[in-house]
C-alpha cells in the first residue's frame, strides 16, 4: 500500500502503545522484569548460592516459596536473580549487533552494484549456518564466558540486522527523493543520514527490540546446553537444565524459571507488536537463518 | 528456463564455497589453534609442537586451507581431536539419525502446517483461527528447550505415553530410532508447523483480498471453486520458498532438541564436541549443516521454479 | 436511439459506511444497446457505484438505501451464491487493471474457458474452440498462442483484450467498464476503443462505462452522467452535456481538459473535493463554486430537466455565464539557448551475476536545444526514451555518447556524465521535478526542511532567513506559509507537487526538467500545475523541458514539441505547427489517436 506514515515523537509513540491492550500488558510485564532484575540483589529473601544440605528438594513452603533444588538452594531467590546476567549480555550484544548491522546494511543499500552483491553473498553464506552452530564454532575457540558471548552474539545476530536494514533502506533508495538528493549533489553520507535514516529509524527500533529478545533466548539456550552463563551465577536456562533430571520429584524447580523466561519473552513480543503497529513497521517474527 | 536454473545452481555453489572459506578463516582469526585449545594451558611446548605437526598446523594458513578444503571435497573430513578417529566415521551414523528425525518432522509437519494455515486463513479472526494462531504464536515465542521439556513433562511424566529420554545408541537400527524420534519430532513439528502456518495464513488472507479473486467472484465462480482454483494455487506457491527458509530454523532447533531428548544425532554431537573443545569436529558439523541448508533451499527454489509460471519466464 | 425496456435499473442507490456516504441517491437505467458513461475524478465514488451494480460491496461499505435491478430481479442484499448464476452471464465487468484482475498462475485460455464452463452448456472441445473465437474477436494476434500464455507474459493492451474476451465469454446483456483504457499508451488506447465501439455496434449489449477521461466517454457512450462527491450532478445526452454543460463543475471539468485545438494551459478548478466524512449540507460543489449563493447552502439541489433528457442539479444552471476557457499567450521573444544536447545516446546498463539489473531505455543520437524562458515538450509512448533523456541531463543516467552543454550566466560548460562528478554550480543550474510527489518528497521531513535543503546546499541563504525565504517560495506556487510546518502526508497530491516545484525553483535554476509531473494528478489539479510551470518559467526566464506521454497536455504548455519514438526524435517543431501539420508518419499517428472531445 501507498500509506505514508508520519514520524511520531517518542512520547506520542509510548502513549499510542499504551493505548492498546496488548501494548499495556506487554509493557507491564517487561517493566516488572526490568524492575526485578535491577532490585533483585536487594529483595531476594535468601542467598542464592547458599546450599542447605538438610533442605534438598523441599516442596514450596513459607520459607521457600518455590521450594528448593537438588542442592538445597532457594528456587525463588535464584529465579529472581536468574535473568540478570542473560539480560545484561543480551543488552550489550544487541547494541553491537544493531550498530554494525544497520550501518553496513544502509551503506550497501545506498552504494548498490557490485559492492552490495558481494557483501550480501558473504552475509548470506554466514546465515546459511544455523546461528547456534556459528556461535558454537566461536565458543569452541574462545571458551564460554560472558565476555566472549557478547561479541560472539553481537556478531552473529548482526548478520540478520544487515539483511533487514538493507531491505528497509532499499525500500527508499529507489524512491525519487533519494534520486532528487543525488541530483542536487548531496554527499553519500549526507543522503544516508538525512534522507534514509529518518525513514528506517522506526523499523530499526522495532528490530532492535526483537533482536534483544532473540539474543536473550540464545543466551538461555546456550546456558541450557552448558555453554552460556557459568555456575555459580544463577541463570534460568541453566536452572531448567539442572531441574530436568528431578522433574518428577521436584517439578517446582522447573516451573518457576520456565515461567520467568517465557513471560519475559511473551511480554516483549506483545510490546513490540504494539510498537510495530503504532509506527507502521512490518514486523518479522523470526528472521530466516537466525 | 535453463539459464535461470544454472544461475540458481551457480549461486548455491558460490555460497557453499564462501561457507567453506568463512568456517576455515573465522577460526584462523581467533587466538590459539585446534591444538592449543584442545590441550589446554598445561600443555608443554613439545606436546603442542607434536600435535601441530600431526595436524599440519605448522604449514602456512593458505596452504592448509587448500589441503583442508580439498580433503573435504573428497569426503575426508579430517580427524577428530578428542576421539582420535576420522571425522567422517564419527559423523556418519549420527548424520543418518538426524536425517531420520528431520525427515519425520518434515513429512508430518509440512502437510499439517499447510492444512492448518489454509484453515486459519480462510476465516481470519474466527474461533478456529484464534485457536490455531494463538497456539502457533506461543510455539514461536517460547524457546525450543522449554517446549521440549514441557513435552517430556506432559507426555512422559504425567501421561506416561512415551519415554522422555532416548537411551539407545547411535548405531541402533533405523526402526528403533524412528520409535525414539516420536517426542523429539513432536517438539520440532510443534514449532516448525507454527512458523509455516503463520506465513501460509498471511498468504491466504492476502490472496483472498486480491483483485483476481474479486474478479472470479464477479465472473460468477462458486465459492468452493474460487478456493480450489484461484486461492490455493496462488497462496501455496510462495509457501515452497518459505518452507526452504524454515529449514534454517529446523537445523538450529535440531541441535537443542536433540540435547533435550538425548537423541544420538549430529546436533548433540556438536554440543559434545564443544564441551570437548574438539575444533575440527565442530568445524565439520557447521559445514555440514550449512551445506544441508543451502541444498534444501536450492531444492525448494528449483521446485518453486518448475511450479510457478511467473518465476519460470522472465519479464521482457 | 429508440427507447427500450430497461435491462438495468438503478433507483436512489446509496452506498456508504458508518458516518459517510460514497454513493448518494444515484438513479439511472440502461436499455438494450444503450451506453451510459459516468465521469468523475478519483474519489467521486464511481468505482464503488460500478461494483454495487453487480451486488458487490468493498469491505466496510454497505447498501444504505435504494435498489439495483437487473431484468427486474434485485442485485443487492443477495448472497454471492445466489448471484453466481447472474454474474458473468447476464452482467460482466471489464476491470480497471487486468494485470491484477487476472489469476497470475493460470493460463489466459483456462481463465476464459472457466467462464464458459460456468455459464454455457458447451463440452470441453467446444469450449476450447469458443475460447479461440473470443480471442480473435478481441483481435489478439495468434489466438492459439495467446490462450497458452500466462498473464505476466502479455503486454498491458493485450491483457485488457484478454479481459474483454473473458467478460464476453458468458454472453452478457450488460457490460460494465471500469476505466477500460487507463494506463495504456495512446495508440493502444485508441485501438482498444475502436474494438469496444465495434463490439457495441455489433451486439445489443448495454454498457456502463466509468472513467475520469471525458475523451474516452465521448467516443463510447451516448449518454453521460457527471459524478461529484458521490452524487450525479448532471446527466444527459453526450453532445448536449459536452456542448452545453449546465453545472459549474461540469463546465470547469470540460474546460480543464487540455486540447490540441486550443493554445495555453487549460483553466484549473480551484480547491479540492469535500471529504466523504464531512459533506457540505447544501450543494457539494458550493465551497469551490464561483457562482455560489445563499440558496445553494441549504439543501442539495435535485436533478432538474433543462432540455430534452438533459438534467442538472444546480440552482444557477440556467443563469450562469459560460466560463472563460483560454488565456491569451504573449508571443515568445527569441531568446538565447540555455541548453544544447548533441548526439546524446544512452545504452543498456550491462549486468552480470553480481549486479542488480537496471533496465533502461535506449536513446540514440538525440540533439536539441532549449532557450531561456522556453518550454520544450518531449512527447512519446512509454519506452520511447523520454525519461532517460531527462535523467541523462540531470546526471542520473550516464550517456554512452554525445555531449550536454549548459549555457548560464555567461559561461558555457560541458556537463559531466554523472551528477557526482559535477560541481555544485552546475548541479544548481539543472533541477529535476519527478512524476510522483509521493515518492520525490521524503515523507519524514516537514515542508520547511524540504525547501531548506537546496537553500542551504547551494549556500545562498543565511539560516536566519530560511523560513522567510521558504515562505516566499511557497507563495510563488500559491501555497500559504502555514504549509511550512506540514508533513507531505498532510497535503493533497496537487499541493505536494507544488512543494516539489517550489523546491526545484529554490535552487534558482537555469533549467528545470519536468518528468510526467501531472500524470499522477486529477485533470482539474493538472491544469493548475501546468499553468504554474508555464508562468514560473516565463517569470524567472528559466528554460524547461516538459516530458509527457500525453500530447494534449504537452501541447497546452510547450512552445516547441519534440516527438520521440524508439529513442530518436522523429519530429521537432513549433507546438502549434506540429499539431496542425505533422510531417512524420508517427507524429501523424500520435495526433490521430488523441481523444479530443467535440468542442
Amino acid at each position: 500500500m501507498n500509506t505514508v506514515w508520519l514520524a511520531l515523537p517518542l512520547p506520542q509513540i509510548l502513549r499510542d502503545v499504551l493505548a492498546q491492550r496488548s501494548g499495556r500488558i506487554g509493557m507491564a510485564i517487561v517493566c516488572l522484569h526490568l524492575a526485578v532484575a535491577l532490585a533483585a540483589p536487594v529483595i531476594t529473601p535468601q542467598d542464592s548460592a547458599y546450599q542447605d544440605a538438610s533442605a534438598m528438594l523441599q516442596s514450596p513452603s513459607f520459607s521457600h516459596w518455590f521450594g528448593t533444588d537438588r542442592l538445597g538452594r532457594d528456587v525463588f531467590s535464584r529465579t529472581l536473580l536468574g535473568g540478570r546476567e542473560a539480560m545484561l549480555i543480551a543488552t550489550a550484544a544487541t547494541f553491537i549487533a544493531m550498530a554494525w548491522g544497520s550501518a553496513l546494511g544502509i551503506l550497501v543499500a545506498l552504494i548498490g552494484g557490485r559492492t552490495d552483491a558481494i557483501v550480501m553473498r558473504f552475509i548470506d553464506a554466514m546465515m546459511s549456518i544455523p546461528w547456534i552452530l556459528l556461535v558454537m564454532l566461536f565458543i569452541a575457540a574462545l571458551g564460554s564466558s560472558s565476555a566472549a558471548l557478547v561479541p560472539v552474539l553481537g556478531f552473529s545476530y548482526g548478520l540478520s540486522v544487515v539483511y533487514l536494514a538493507r531491505a528497509a533502506a532499499l525500500d527508499f533508495v529507489a524512491r525519487d527523493f533519494v534520486l532528487a538528493a543525488q541530483a542536487r549533489g548531496h554527499s553519500r553520507w549526507s543522503i544516508a543520514a538525512t534522507e534514509l535514516f529518518p525513514n528506517v529509524r522506526d523499523s530499526l527500533a522495532v528490530q532492535g527490540a526483537m533482536q534483544w529478545s532473540w539474543i536473550l533466548l540464545a543466551v538461555s539456550s546456550l546456558s541450557f546446553l552448558g555453554m552460556g552463563v557459568a555456575p555459580p551465577t544463577p541463570d534460568w536456562g541453566q536452572m531448567i537444565a539442572d531441574a530436568r533430571g528431578i522433574m518428577q520429584r521436584a517439578p517446582w524447580a522447573l516451573i518457576s524459571p520456565m515461567l520467568a523466561l517465557s513471560s519475559l519473552v511473551i511480554g516483549m513480543n506483545l510490546a513490540v507488536d504494539a510498537w510495530a503497529r503504532v509506527t507502521g513497521v512490518e514486523r518479522t517474527r523470526r528472521v530466516p537463518g537466525a | 528456463m535453463a539459464t535461470v536454473l544454472l544461475e540458481r545452481i551457480g549461486l548455491a555453489l558460490i555460497t557453499m564455497i564462501i561457507i567453506v572459506v568463512v568456517v576455515f578463516f573465522a577460526l584462523e582469526l581467533m587466538p590459539g589453534d585446534a591444538c592449543s585449545v584442545n590441550l589446554g594451558r598445561g600443555a608443554s611446548d613439545s606436546m603442542l609442537a607434536a600435535c601441530q605437526k600431526r595436524l599440519g598446523l605448522d604449514q602456512p594458513a593458505v596452504w592448509r586451507f587448500a589441503a583442508w578444503a580439498g580433503d573435504f571435497l573428497t569426503g575426508d573430513l579430517g580427524i577428530s581431536m578428542q576421539r582420535d578417529r576420522p571425522i567422517a566415521e564419527v559423523v556418519g551414523w549420527r548424520l543418518r539419525n538426524t536425517l531420520i528425525l528431520a525427515g519425520l518432522t518434515a513429512a508430518i509437519g509440512i502437510p499439517l502446517a499447510l492444512g492448518l494455515g489454509v484453515l486459519a486463513g480462510l476465516n481470519p479472526d474466527g474461533p478456529l483461527d484464534m485457536t490455531i494462531s494463538g497456539i502457533a504464536i506461543f510455539a514461536m515465542t517460547v524457546p525450543e528447550f522449554i517446549s521440549g521439556t514441557l513435552m517430556i513433562l506432559l507426555f512422559s511424566v504425567i501421561l506416561g505415553w512415551a519415554a522422555g529420554v532416548v537411551t539407545i545408541g547411535y548405531k541402533a537400527p533405523a526402526l528403533d530410532l524412528l520409535k525414539a524420534s516420536v517426542l523429539p519430532a513432536a517438539t520440532l513439528i510443534f514449532i516448525l508447523a507454527a512458523h509455516i502456518l503463520r506465513m501460509v495464513r498471511a498468504s491466504v488472507i492476502e490472496v483472498m483480498q486480491s483483485d483476481f479473486v474479486q474478479m472470479a467472484r464477479l465472473k460468477g465462480v462458486p465459492h468452493r471453486r474460487i478456493i480450489l482454483h484461484h486461492v490455493l494455487p496462488n497462496a501455496l506457491l510462495p509457501a515452497i520458498s518459505i518452507i526452504g527458509l524454515t529449514m534454517a530454523w529446523l537445523l538450529g532447533g535440531v541441535v537443542i532438541v536433540e540435547s533435550v531428548f538425548n537423541f544420538p544425532g549430529l546436533g548433540r554431537l556438536a554440543v559434545d564436541a564443544v564441551a570437548d573443545q574438539d575444533l575440527p569436529l565442530v568445524q565439520a558439523i557447521a559445514l555440514l549443516f550449512g551445506f544441508i541448508y543451502v541444498l534444501t533451499n536450492l531444492g525448494a527454489d528449483l521446485l518453486a521454479l518448475t511450479l510457478n509460471p511467473r518465476l519460470r519466464t522472465r519479464r521482457k | 436511439m429508440t427507447p427500450s425496456v430497461p435491462m438495468l435499473k438503478v433507483e436512489n442507490l446509496q452506498v456508504g459506511g458508518d458516518g459517510f456516504l460514497v454513493v448518494d441517491k444515484v438513479s439511472f437505467t440502461i436499455g438494450q444497446g444503450e451506453s451510459f458513461g459516468i465521469a468523475g475524478e478519483s474519489g467521486s465514488g464511481k468505482s464503488t457505484l460500478l461494483l454495487s451494480l453487480m451486488g458487490m460491496m468493498r469491505p466496510g461499505l454497505r447498501n444504505l438505501g435504494g435498489s439495483v435491478r437487473l431484468n427486474g430481479s434485485p442485485m443487492l442484499g443477495q448472497s454471492d451464491a445466489a448471484l453466481a448464476s447472474v454474474r458473468g452471464s447476464k452482467i460482466a465487468l471489464i476491470p480497471q487493471n487486468p494485470a491484477t484482475a487476472l489469476n497470475p498462475s493460470r493460463r489466459i485460455g483456462t481463465q476464459i474457458a472457466e467462464a464458459l464452463l460456468l455459464h454455457s452448456a458447451l463440452n470441453p472441445r467446444a469450449r476450447a474452440m469458443r475460447v479461440l473465437d473470443l480471442l480473435s474477436m478481441v483481435r489478439l494476434p495468434e489466438p492459439t498462442v495467446a490462450a497458452r500464455r500466462f498473464p505476466h507474459e502479455l503486454s498491458g493492451g493485450q491483457l485488457q483484450r484478454a479481459a474483454i474476451a473473458m467478460a464476453l465469454a458468458g454472453a452478457p446483456e450488460v457490460l460494465l467498464l471500469d476505466e477500460p483504457t487507463t494506463g495504456l499508451d495512446v495508440t493502444t488506447q485508441a485501438a482498444l476503443l475502436d474494438l469496444l465501439i465495434d463490439l457495441r455496434h455489433r451486439s445489443k449489449v448495454g454498457m456502463v462505462c466509468v472513467s475520469h477521461d471525458l475523451g474516452v466517454l465521448a467516443r463510447l457512450c451516448d449518454r453521460i452522467g457527471v459524478m461529484y462527491a458521490g452524487a450525479i450532478i448532471e446527466e444527459g445526452p453526450l453532445a448536449s452535456v459536452l456542448a452545453r454543460p449546465g453545472h459549474p463543475y461540469t463546465q470547469a471539468l470540460v474546460a480543464s481538459i487540455p486540447r490540441l485545438t486550443s493554445v495555453g494551459p487549460p483553466a484549473p478548478i480551484q480547491g479540492s473535493p469535500p471529504s466523504l466524512f464531512d459533506l457540505p449540507s447544501g450543494c457539494r460543489f458550493a465551497p469551490r463554486c464561483a457562482l455560489v449563493q445563499d440558496a445553494c447552502l441549504g439543501q442539495p439541489p435535485d436533478l432538474t430537466s433543462a432540455a430534452d433528457n438533459h438534467k442538472i442539479a444546480c440552482l444557477r444552471a440556467f443563469t450562469a455565464p459560460a466560463p472563460v476557457v483560454n488565456a491569451s499567450v504573449a508571443a515568445l521573444e527569441k531568446a538565447t539557448s540555455v541548453l544544447a544536447v548533441e548526439k546524446l545516446s544512452v545504452g543498456f546498463a550491462k549486468h552480470g551475476i553480481f549486479d542488480r539489473k537496471t533496465p533502461s531505455s535506449v536513446v540514440d543520437a538525440v540533439s536539441f536545444t532549449v532557450a531561456k524562458g522556453e518550454v520544450l515538450g518531449l512527447v512519446g509512448e512509454s519506452g520511447s526514451g523520454k525519461s532517460t533523456i531527462l535523467r541523462a541531463i540531470a546526471g542520473l543516467a550516464a550517456p554512452t555518447a554525445g555531449q550536454i552543454t549548459l549555457m548560464s550566466s555567461g559561461r558555457t560548460e560541458i556537463l559531466a556524465a554523472r551528477a557526482t562528478a559535477r560541481p555544485l554550480s552546475q548541479l544548481r543550474s539543472v533541477q529535476l521535478i519527478f512524476q510522483n510527489p509521493d515518492a520525490s518528497l521524503n515523507p519524514r521531513h516537514r515542508v520547511l526542511e524540504l525547501l531548506a535543503q537546496p537553500l542551504i546546499l547551494y549556500g545562498q541563504v543565511p539560516r536566519s532567513q530560511l523560513r522567510e525565504k521558504a515562505a516566499d517560495l511557497l507563495d510563488q506556487v500559491r501555497l500559504g506559509p502555514a504549509t511550512l510546518d506540514r508533513m507531505p502526508a498532510q497535503l493533497s497530491g496537487g499541493e505536494r507537487q507544488r512543494v516539489a516545484i517550489a523546491r526545484a525553483f529554490a535552487a534558482r535554476p537555469d533549467l528545470i526538467l519536468c518528468d510526467e509531473i501531472t500524470t499522477a494528478l486529477d485533470v482539474s489539479v493538472q491544469a493548475a500545475v501546468l499553468e504554474l510551470i508555464r508562468n514560473l518559467a516565463r517569470k524567472h526566464d528559466v528554460g524547461a523541458i516538459f516530458v509527457s506521454h500525453d500530447l494534449a497536455v504537452v501541447r497546452s504548455i510547450a512552445d516547441r514539441i519534440a516527438v520521440l519514438h524508439n529513442g530518436t526524435i522523429v519530429e521537432i517543431n513549433d507546438a502549434q505547427e506540429l499539431c496542425a501539420r505533422p510531417v512524420s508518419p508517427y507524429a501523424q499517428r500520435l495526433i490521430g489517436s488523441v481523444l479530443d472531445i467535440p468542442a
